[in-house]
């Protein structure tokens, strides 16, 4: 009897031991974001002093007279994001969507490891594909045929260089496409198949089942797949930096230059030896983190309102 | 500034690591900072390695990081484009020399015009700059080139997006020749640029400019002549129109007056003399007047004797000016008297 006592007392001590390496580990993720949080927004102290709130609605940027405002980069970052958001979710959506209701088991195989392929290549061969291929390319058959057919619209105005806002959201929207498609893909296919055959049989087609079943069943997991995407659009550095053409103006047009908060740290970091430039970039670093930050709440807020809304089948 | 130290010590660790596990070592010196003069700095370290065993590692991680670097005591020497004034230099017990000179050039991109054909003001490249001249059939443009046929084409102005020594010198320049960009712009590593896009990297703006009909950037010459870019004549101090060369670089340089300058801060922008490119300027390297380790200063001040006297035509062949001989026995002058090891001098 007392050897199964040992026994049970042993089994517990080493749940205790389990539970406790799981909140240790649970924990190192909150206590580094915390961390970080404190790291920038001590480095920044210097800025946040100087300009303030202003820091965020100014577009002043300027190295020489010590004159840094977030307003550009801010712009830069939500604008080349949207760009991407909008062409990348609804395309993964249907790749998903073909992969897994319509195309026959090989070709699915074959084009499903090929996004994931695609998922594999680093940030800067994106770039330099898109400024040595992608760039010229655009500024010599896209961009004069949007500027003749939309060039009325402010947002196609402006002479084609290629680089620019408009390629660096076209750039993100391929970077991000394979995680969209892979992820919306893997949700679809949780899917129980009872479920999808009732629908079935009940007559509807294709297309009904896939918007009124699949699609709904999986609404928490697209939503995922969406900020998944979303997270790495607005954090991205290298590709961006390539393309978006590296100007700290603001235009309604997407042809002309930009920047982004992580280009310009990419850009200027290294060279940044005055303290107050060297704050002012660290506090554009606290701003893509409360950025990010102030995102995945959104999504999360608005995930729960969602579920809430399915379990009341509205 | 603690978090970008880390940063770059971090960097340079890994450099290390990777670059120097498959070499035993005679001597191990560790440099890092601008990148202007990295292709020559590789060559030499190479050379040298085989000739002496002696290990050189430079890191190009850009002139700011390699200031920072030295001053935090992690590196034995720094590489910087832009020199620093004779208080900083005190102030961090700090010694600067130039190793090498180079040219900036501004490449164009427009069909029909070949390399030298265009010619250049100061003020018009001001005004290309500042967003006052936005076409190549300018009329400003078209005085200084009466037998060029420059088309009807939008100019698409190109800078370095990362703070850079390149930027340095040639905002430099500018300010010197032009009273509004001293006022509206300035010089620096990295300025609010009136107009334009951005390219990372001399290879950056390389890029846009070889890929954007109309466009006008700014290289190290290096570059220009490695991707075989079209580059401008440009109008001199003394009203001639010179074309980059190593001729007219080393002519910028001889120049210099190099004696009185304190602490051989020198910018070799806008120089005197028909010969002279305007947009010349040195790069230098900085290390300790106290050095910890008299062995370590020894052989780096050999490693740098060496690098004036045998590394030469690996620098012209790279496009790069070699220093004159009488700045040569100046700098070495200054290291025998400035620097120290345990009290003691390294150098001869």
């Amino acid at each position: 009897m007392s050897e199964a006592t040992s026994h049970y007392q042993s089994e517990k001590r080493a749940d205790t031991v389990f539970k406790a390496v799981m909140t240790a580990s649970a924990g190192l993720v909150l206590l580094i974001m915390i961390a970080i949080l404190i790291e920038l927004t001590h480095h920044s102290q210097l800025s946040l002093h100087k300009f303030g709130f202003g820091f965020l609605f100014s577009s002043a940027w300027n190295p020489v007279s010590g004159q840094f405002g977030a307003l550009s980069s801010i712009f830069g970052t939500v604008v080349s994001t949207v760009i991407a958001m909008l062409l990348a979710v609804p395309l993964g959506l249907v790749i998903a969507l073909f992969l897994v209701e319509l195309a026959p088991p090989w070709l699915s195989t074959i084009v499903g490891n090929a996004i994931e392929l695609l998922a594999a290549i680093p940030s800067i061969i994106y770039g330099m594909w898109g400024l040595f291929v992608f760039a010229p390319f655009l500024a010599d058959h896209i961009q004069p045929l949007l500027g003749k057919t939309l060039g009325f619209l402010p947002l196609f105005k402006g002479a084609p260089m290629g680089i620019g806002m408009l390629t660096a959201g076209i750039i993100l929207a391929l970077m991000i496409l394979p995680f969209v498609a892979a992820v919306m893909r893997d949700v679809f296919r949780m899917t129980p198949a009872v479920v999808k055959e009732a629908g079935y049989g009940m007559g509807a087609t294709t297309w009904e089942v896939t918007s009124h079943v699949t699609v709904r069943y999986g609404l928490s997991g697209l939503l995922g797949a969406v900020f998944l995407g979303l997270g790495r659009a607005i954090g991205e550095t290298m590709a961006i930096t390539f393309v978006i053409g590296n100007n700290h103006n603001i235009s309604a047009s997407l042809f002309a230059a930009g920047n982004s908060i992580a280009s310009t740290l990419a850009n200027e970091f290294t060279e940044a030896s005055e303290p107050l430039y060297l704050s002012a970039l660290v506090e554009l670093g606290l701003v893509l983190f409360l950025l990010s930050l102030f995102v995945q709440l959104a999504a999360q807020w608005w995930l729960k309102r969602i579920k809430l809304g399915i379990g009341r089948g509205t | 500034m603690k978090a970008k130290n880390l940063l770059i010590a971090g960097l340079v660790v890994v450099g290390l690591l990777v670059g120097g596990t498959a070499v035993v070592a005679a001597m191990s010196l560790n440099g890092a900072g601008a990148s202007f003069p990295y292709p020559l700095y590789s060559q030499w370290a190479y050379k040298y390695n085989q000739l002496t065993g002696d290990q050189i590692n430079y890191q190009s991680i850009g002139s700011g990081g390699g200031i920072a670097q030295i001053k935090a005591k992690t590196v034995d020497f720094a590489g910087s484009d832009a020199p620093l004034e004779k208080p900083e230099l005190d102030a961090s017990g700090l010694i600067q020399f130039p190793m090498v000179v180079g040219g900036v050039v501004p490449a164009i991109n427009v069909p029909g015009i070949k390399a030298g054909q265009f010619k250049l003001t100061p003020d018009a490249l001001a005004n290309i700059y500042l967003g006052k001249i936005t076409r190549w059939n300018d009329a400003a443009l078209k005085a200084i080139n009466p037998g060029l046929a420059l088309p009807d084409l939008a100019l698409t102005v190109v800078f370095r997006s990362d703070g850079s020594g390149t930027t340095w010198i040639y905002t430099n320049y500018l300010s010197k020749v032009s009273t509004e960009w001293r006022q509206r712009v300035g010089a620096g590593k990295s300025v609010s640029w009136p107009t334009g896009v951005g390219g990372k990297g001399n290879e950056g703006v390389a890029a846009f400019v070889q890929k954007t009909k109309g466009a006008i950037g700014y290289v190290e010459f290096a570059y220009a002549v490695e991707n075989k870019m079209t580059y401008a004549a440009l109008r001199n101090q003394a009203g001639a129109f010179v074309e980059p060369t190593s001729e007219t670089f080393q002519a910028a340089a001889a120049n210099a007056d190099w004696p009185n300058a304190p602490g051989f801060y020198m910018v070799l922008t806008d120089q005197p003399g028909a010969g002279s490119w305007p947009i010349t300027g040195a790069t230098f390297i900085l290390t300790y007047r106290q050095q910890p380790d008299a062995n370590k200063a020894a052989a780096m001040l050999k490693y740098f004797d060496w690098c004036y006297h045998h590394g030469a035509d690996v620098a012209r062949k790279l496009n790069y000016v070699p220093m004159p001989e009488n700045v040569i026995k100046l700098v070495q002058a200054r290291w025998a008297a400035e620097i120290r090891a345990g009290g003691r001098r390294v150098w001869p």
